[in-house]
């Protein structure tokens, strides 16, 4: 009696959705100073009401988010960023 | 030692040019008599504000960055809280990286301000040159 093989190759389900590993964009990019007047790109670490982004969503290193959060609070002090907003991007 | 620091301030924008190139040229000269050393100002101009301050909705932006003793900045700070045409103001001390940054933004913009004049000598030349071929 030979066995015929079962065509299901893999016991487990291969995960189908890998999720990227997050890095921090400044320590990739060398990026050492966090200029608050640079409205553009503080954008990116703000959801659409203006708050910060949680590390866990940016990827970015505890010291670069220190960095990220006070530049940001410095532009909304010379209103370059808004407190609140409805529908920033 | 001196420290760098920057001081970015919003200047109402109901004034007239002349008034507020004086205002802008007060405080410059206030920073130079303190024996500040000014490194660089750059004029940012009217710019449209996030919200509104006392009511008004855009402001005129202005940067200096100089390096100067530690007193020299409270004198400094009062006299702009002082200053009703004065809606906002911030100066914060540069660390190194700061200063790296700055310098090679200041770099950068020379070569562009260079570039824009040698553009402009180019078109300058091929403006004329047609001329005379005519």
């Amino acid at each position: 009696m030979a066995f015929s093989k079962p065509d299901i190759k893999f016991v487990i389900a291969p995960k189908i959705d890998v999720p990227k590993k997050k890095y921090c964009r400044f320590i990739r990019n060398g990026i050492k100073y966090v200029d608050f007047k640079d409205p553009d790109f503080l954008l990116k670490f703000l959801n659409e009401q203006g708050k910060l982004l949680p590390r866990r969503l940016t990827g970015n290193s505890l010291k670069f988010q220190k960095k990220v959060a006070r530049s940001v609070k410095r532009a909304r002090h010379l209103a370059i960023l808004p407190y609140v907003s409805d529908l920033m991007k | 030692m001196p420290n760098q620091y920057e001081t970015v301030f919003i200047v109402t924008p109901i004034l007239t040019d002349d008034k507020l190139k004086e205002t802008i040229k007060k405080y410059v000269d206030i920073l130079k008599n303190d024996k500040a050393e000014i490194v660089d100002e750059i004029d940012w101009g009217l710019r449209k504000t996030a919200y509104p301050i006392q009511k008004k909705n855009n402001g005129y932006y202005y940067i200096i960055e100089y390096k100067a003793e530690p007193e020299v900045i409270a004198n400094f700070e009062t006299l702009l809280n002082r200053d009703e045409d004065i809606l906002r103001f911030l100066t914060f001390k540069l660390d190194k990286y700061a200063i790296k940054y700055y310098v090679k933004r200041r770099q950068e913009r020379k070569t562009e301000k260079k570039d824009t004049e040698e553009k402009k000598d180019v078109e300058e030349k091929k403006e004329a040159e047609p001329v005379k071929s005519e």
